[in-house]
């Protein structure tokens, strides 16, 4: 692809195995390409290798063999890795273990301060972030004190200012409830829309990929599917043999179908999804 | 019940002793202990004491709160007076029972010993009380940064105090669950002499550590990610300025300790 921002050769990965034990891989031949400004949501089971695969991105893990390339810049070179993290930024699922220090602002600050950013920068981008988080009224608070959904926007709020072209968020998610989970997706969607940087979601949860650009399904270590949402999710029979859910409404939709209803399979949202059922109630 | 626990015990507000640069008060608290060790006189004393008096005043921080923080230290200065009390050979005597004998000399040791202790105690903890562990650490590291030429870690040693403070409530909370845990499965902590009693702790120690060390090694990651590689070329969001009042609160304090240290040429 011409514009991609984070591209993998021929990825596989295995972690490092007990002795006489053989390693199993993890990530068995992956090619992406992830385009600059896109929206994308990774999807799999537990260990279909979509962690191992977001850990790759930015050089955490480095491939065992082939090749990821972060803006051109291999992952395996390691006079380029303060480069490569500061373009691809990363979020992980506790949000307890990424927060440094014991008030806000002052771990929002500390990837600027690693930098070397100038204060008075350091100090606007501190502002900026936490508002396109919408955590500015928080700045002098103790992370400790706040809800988890919270606290994982300030670990947000924390990557975004670094000002990286690319954040992926690692089961960011997971550990949450639906409300925290629900701001946590408008924070990286509001992103995504007005400062045009790339998303990469990985999660479990069907529903969090519905207003994606593009997703992605992980099984075995291999991309088993790549497309739009609507694409995806109208292949109800081959998810659910992977072991995901697919969300509530297409698993009505496919009901109703089989049933003999004469409805679309594509209506994802709770809005589409009752159109088409009082459509075709109508008839 | 653990969450009452705070360390360093900061009270916030927004009185010149809150406002004064972390530097300045370290600098501070220095200052008044080498006065208390070259204090030789009740003269001498009464003044350091009317110093902290006006220190603590000014803070707005309750004497009570202070004199709290006596309470775990209250075994030592007992010990300290009665030995000095009682032992210190020489001088004219005051009392004498059999082999028990109260001098003077020892009188004067004693009084001036616990004096010593309470108000070094009371000094520090006035310090904490009214500064942030982060401006504290913070304080801390600019103050010694002179000694990186001598290759000591002060950035590092910084940083494992200021993320060693980040994650005490965290850790705490963790004991709470794990407590809470081992209680629904029968653990009984309560109960026993101190062997079983510290037996008992051990189902709480160690999925503790365990969670620790795991929890170490994602913040490790998650600090790379965010491109940590040590103190060199760091900026800081909040940089430490020295104000008028901080040149202000120094000199007063050298002058102090200058004249706390004049005062021994002129008693016994």
């Amino acid at each position: 692809m011409e514009d991609a921002i984070i591209e993998t050769k021929d990825l596989t990965f295995s972690y490092p195995a007990d002795e006489g034990e053989e390693p199993v891989p993890a990530l068995r031949g992956v090619d992406l390409a992830i385009e600059r400004g896109s929206f994308v949501v990774v999807l799999g089971h537990n260990g279909s290798g979509k962690s191992t695969l977001a850990k790759t991105f930015n050089g955490v893990l480095l491939p065992t063999g082939g090749h990821v390339y972060v803006d051109g810049m291999d992952t395996a070179d390691e006079d380029k890795l303060l480069a490569i993290r500061r373009t691809v930024g990363m979020v992980f699922q506790n949000p307890d273990n990424q927060i440094v220090a014991n008030v806000v602002e002052e771990d929002v600050a500390f990837a600027p301060e690693n930098l070397g950013v100038p204060t008075e920068e350091i100090r606007r981008r501190v502002d900026e972030a936490l508002r396109l988080v919408d955590m500015s009224a928080f700045v002098r608070h103790a992370p400790h004190l706040l809800s988890g959904g919270q606290k994982q926007r300030i670990a947000i709020a924390g990557v975004i200012a670094m000002e990286p072209a690319c954040i992926v968020l690692d089961e960011a998610t997971a550990m949450l409830d639906p409300v925290g989970r629900r701001e946590v997706l408008t924070a990286v969607h509001r992103l995504n829309r007005e400062r045009g940087t790339t998303v990469v979601l990985i999660t479990h949860h069907m529903n969090e990929a519905e207003d994606a650009d593009r997703v992605i399904v992980m099984d075995d270590g291999r991309v088993a599917m790549d497309g739009t949402p609507r694409e995806i999710f109208t292949r109800v029979e081959e998810l659910r043999a992977m072991g995901l859910t697919v969300p509530d409404t297409v698993d009505l939709l496919d009901r109703l179908r089989r049933d003999g209803w004469d409805v679309p399979l594509d209506a994802l949202t709770a809005e589409a999804c009752a159109d088409a059922v009082f459509a075709a109630a109508n008839k | 019940m653990l969450k009452d626990i705070t360390l360093g015990q900061y009270f916030p507000g927004d009185t010149l002793a809150h406002k004064l640069d972390p530097r300045t008060k370290i600098l501070l608290v220095v200052f008044y202990i080498v006065a208390l060790f070259c204090a030789k006189s009740l003269l001498a004393y009464g003044i350091l004491a009317l110093v902290l008096a006006v220190c603590v005043r000014i803070s707005k921080v309750g004497l009570k709160s202070l004199v709290r923080g006596l309470k775990p230290v209250v075994f030592i200065l007992i010990f300290t007076g009665v030995l000095n009390l009682f032992f210190t050979p020489g001088g004219h005597t005051l009392v004498q029972w059999g082999v028990v004998r109260i001098s003077a000399e020892g009188l004067r040791n004693a009084v001036f010993m616990v004096l010593r202790i309470m108000l070094l105690i009371m000094g520090t903890f006035l310090m904490t009380y009214t500064t942030s562990p982060i401006s504290l650490t913070d304080g801390l590291e600019r103050l010694l940064n002179g000694l990186k030429k001598l290759h000591v870690p002060v950035h590092e040693l910084a940083m494992i105090m200021s993320i060693a403070l980040r994650f005490i409530p965290t850790l705490i909370e963790e004991t709470d669950k794990i407590m809470s845990a081992q209680k629904a499965r029968g653990a009984d902590f309560e109960s026993g002499n101190v062997i079983q009693k510290a037996r008992a702790l051990i189902p709480i120690l160690v999925p503790l550590f365990v969670s620790a060390i795991r929890r170490a090694e994602e913040l490790a990651v998650a600090m790379e990610c965010r491109c940590y590689h040590g103190g060199e070329g760091r900026t800081k969001l909040h940089v430490l300025k020295y104000e008028g009042r901080d040149l202000i609160a120094l000199t007063l304090g050298v002058l102090i300790t200058a004249g706390i240290i004049a005062l021994r040429q002129f008693t016994v």
